[in-house]
């Protein structure tokens, strides 16, 4: 059994040292390298899921020889154990999904340096999962922004480089805050490690001790974080890193790198802050209402969008106004919500990416809707697998995204002043995601005559129609099998405190 | 209120220094001051966390004369925090001047919305 709590640290250490790996590697080769080790931690994070899930505890790694209140920690629950999985398996099929315009719009002998990238990505994220230690959170807050910017910028143009050294400012902006609130924390707390400072935090909420200083240090990482994540009015850098960079470098921005920090502000919540100490906040309305607003703005720019990455890109803002509506309810129901919606805006958004890709090769490489009229028909796998995103998007039954709307719905009703304006708005955004959704779903499947357009059928695309054939059956398991992951969910935030 | 002010003199100056930094890393047009006001922002995080983790008298956690007493020493952890941060920030500001020096070989400028502009006039 103590072998399996080596687990956690081991899958970061890996993804970690597979980036230098994969830089001396050929380009070829760090794909295989790169594929073989997100699959193994995924074994070793679903062996871990199993293990906690039966046992029902959290265990907490002593990183170096020196115990609590002095060392570093690694500390996992079934939560995080359960994300750490769930990242992986996303992340292995947006990179799979995107091989083929990876070899087309890079050149050659950057290849094996993507992977590198993702390597990196990866065990960031892997350690904002598990990270136990606040400053440690901080240093890969860090690791993943730079990841990220390789990310945005491997394809090299104009645009992409303006849009990662927007992403740059405005992440940079988040960090500081991020940084300066961890730092007034340590001031107050004299504690790095989340355990210790909740407790320092509870005694000094008790003794009514620096009420200004605390409130000034969950504004000031809860705010920071949100920049980062994008959302509204932060999402101006969004669109264009989303929209421009290569497809599988848009597919992991939108569905993991804004979950990373969205689990580290939950992570905070409860981990660091308290629950009930946070909901006393004033933060939490604030985060509630630029939920709502981001939910109404996000799905109007993507409606006046011309471009369908960038309508795609457009609809991440609102999505990620949904989780922060979920957190701004403070209430246990509406945080099991948010989280459900995690995962489940993961797998819908990277499979709309990708099948977009595949909608816009079979239309002369254009993303204006004009050109992408009948499509579906000449790319029958993507058209199919983009319709199957778009109606999880909307909210239809059968997928993921009928079961988060419908968790947000019942974690509302039990609200007593927020009930009105989260029903109001939820409602609203589901007309306008139909809009632009089903808009666009109708253009592709609208038929024309005198097509000349090349066709692409199943077998010419093995690897692209297996990863989307993948992510619609993710979906679909995260829309009927809802139950046991909800339960899972419940119980990972039972472990939490 | 005020009096705190006045002896906190030094926590004051990062605060200050702070929103410098940050109003200039996002109000700046010119690539090279929005890096400088980054590396002002977080020069004062540091010099916040550095005058925090001082205490007038105490002198640095080394021991000598074998005297192992606490209140002899002061915290070590805001040095090493420091550090690290220096080194992050270090890596920051270097990926922040390459993506600087790509765009200037290719428009010739660093004003970041003369870029935007441009672009939007590519119609790409």
């Amino acid at each position: 059994m103590d072998m399996v709590r080596n687990i956690p640290f081991f899958s970061i250490m890996l993804a970690m040292f597979s980036g230098p790996v994969c830089s001396v590697l050929p380009g070829k080769a760090a794909r295989v390298v790169n594929a073989a080790v997100i699959t193994f931690i995924m074994g070793m994070s679903a062996v871990l899921v199993c293990i906690l899930n039966i046992s029902g505890e959290s265990f907490v790694y002593m990183m170096g020889h020196f115990p609590a209140p002095w060392g570093n920690e690694i500390r996992a629950g079934v939560l995080e154990a359960w994300m750490a999985m769930f990242f992986c398996v996303v992340m292995l099929l947006s990179v799979l999904g995107g091989i083929k315009k990876l070899f087309d719009e890079v050149v050659e002998s950057k290849h094996n340096l993507y992977y590198v990238l993702v390597g990196l990505m990866l065990s960031s994220l892997l350690a904002l999962v598990y990270t136990n230690d606040l400053f440690t959170a901080y240093v890969f807050v860090e690791i993943n922004t730079i990841s990220a910017c390789g990310l945005i910028m491997i394809r090299e143009n104009g645009r992409t480089i303006e849009a990662a050294v927007r992403y740059m400012v405005m992440s940079l902006i988040g960090s500081a805050m991020i940084l300066l609130g961890i730092c007034m924390l340590y001031d107050i707390t004299g504690h790095l490690l989340m355990s210790n400072i909740k407790e320092s935090v509870a005694a000094m909420t008790a003794g009514g001790n620096y009420p200004e200083p605390l409130l000034f240090t969950i504004a000031l990482m809860s705010v920071g974080l949100a920049i980062k994540c994008a959302l509204f009015p932060f999402h101006a850098w969004l669109p264009d890193a989303y929209g421009y960079s290569t497809v599988s470098s848009a597919a992991i921005l939108s569905s993991l790198v804004s979950k990373g920090y969205i689990f580290l502000l939950i992570k905070i919540i409860y981990r660091v802050i308290g629950f009930e100490i946070y909901g006393d906040s004033g933060v939490i309305d604030v985060l509630f209402f630029f939920g709502l607003a981001g939910m109404i703005f996000g799905s109007v720019s993507a409606i006046r969008e011309n471009d369908i990455r960038r309508m795609i890109a457009y609809s991440s803002v609102a999505q990620i106004g949904y989780i922060f509506m979920g957190i701004g309810m403070g209430t246990e129901f509406g945080m099991v919500a948010s989280i459900f919606h995690m995962l489940s805006h993961a797998s819908t958004k990277s499979l709309l990416f990708i099948s977009a890709i595949g909608l816009t090769d079979v239309s002369d490489g254009s993303r204006r809707f004009e050109p992408l009229t009948g499509s579906a028909y000449r790319n029958k796998t993507a058209g199919l697998a983009f319709a199957v995103g778009s109606l999880s998007m909307v909210g239809v039954p059968l997928f993921s995204g009928f079961i988060s709307k419908l968790l947000f719905a019942e974690a509302a009703v039990s609200l007593r002043y927020r009930m009105i304006p989260v029903l109001v708005v939820l409602g609203i955004s589901t007309i306008l995601n139909a809009i632009y959704f089903m808009k666009t779903v109708i253009r592709i499947y609208t038929p024309v005559e005198n097509d000349s357009y090349p066709h692409v059928y199943l077998k010419d695309v093995p690897l692209y129609s297996v990863v989307l054939v993948a992510f619609v059956t993710l979906n679909v398991i995260l829309g009927v099998l809802s139950d046991p992951i909800v339960e899972l969910i419940r119980k990972g935030l039972a472990m939490f405190s | 209120m005020g009096s705190n002010l006045s002896v906190n003199y030094t926590e004051v100056i990062a605060m200050i220094l702070f929103v410098t930094g940050f109003a200039n890393l996002l109000l700046q047009k010119n690539l090279i001051k929005k890096i400088i006001g980054f590396n002002i922002m977080d020069s004062s995080i540091y010099l916040f966390l550095a005058v925090k983790g001082y205490i007038t008298g105490r002198t640095v956690p080394i021991v000598v004369d074998n005297v192992t007493s606490v209140e002899a020493y002061i915290n070590p952890i805001p040095a090493g925090l420091v550090l690290t941060g220096i080194v992050v920030s270090v890596s920051v500001s270097a990926l922040m001047l390459s993506l600087t020096i790509r765009l200037y070989r290719r428009y010739q400028t660093l004003n970041l919305d003369e870029i935007s502009t441009r672009l939007k006039r590519e119609g790409m």
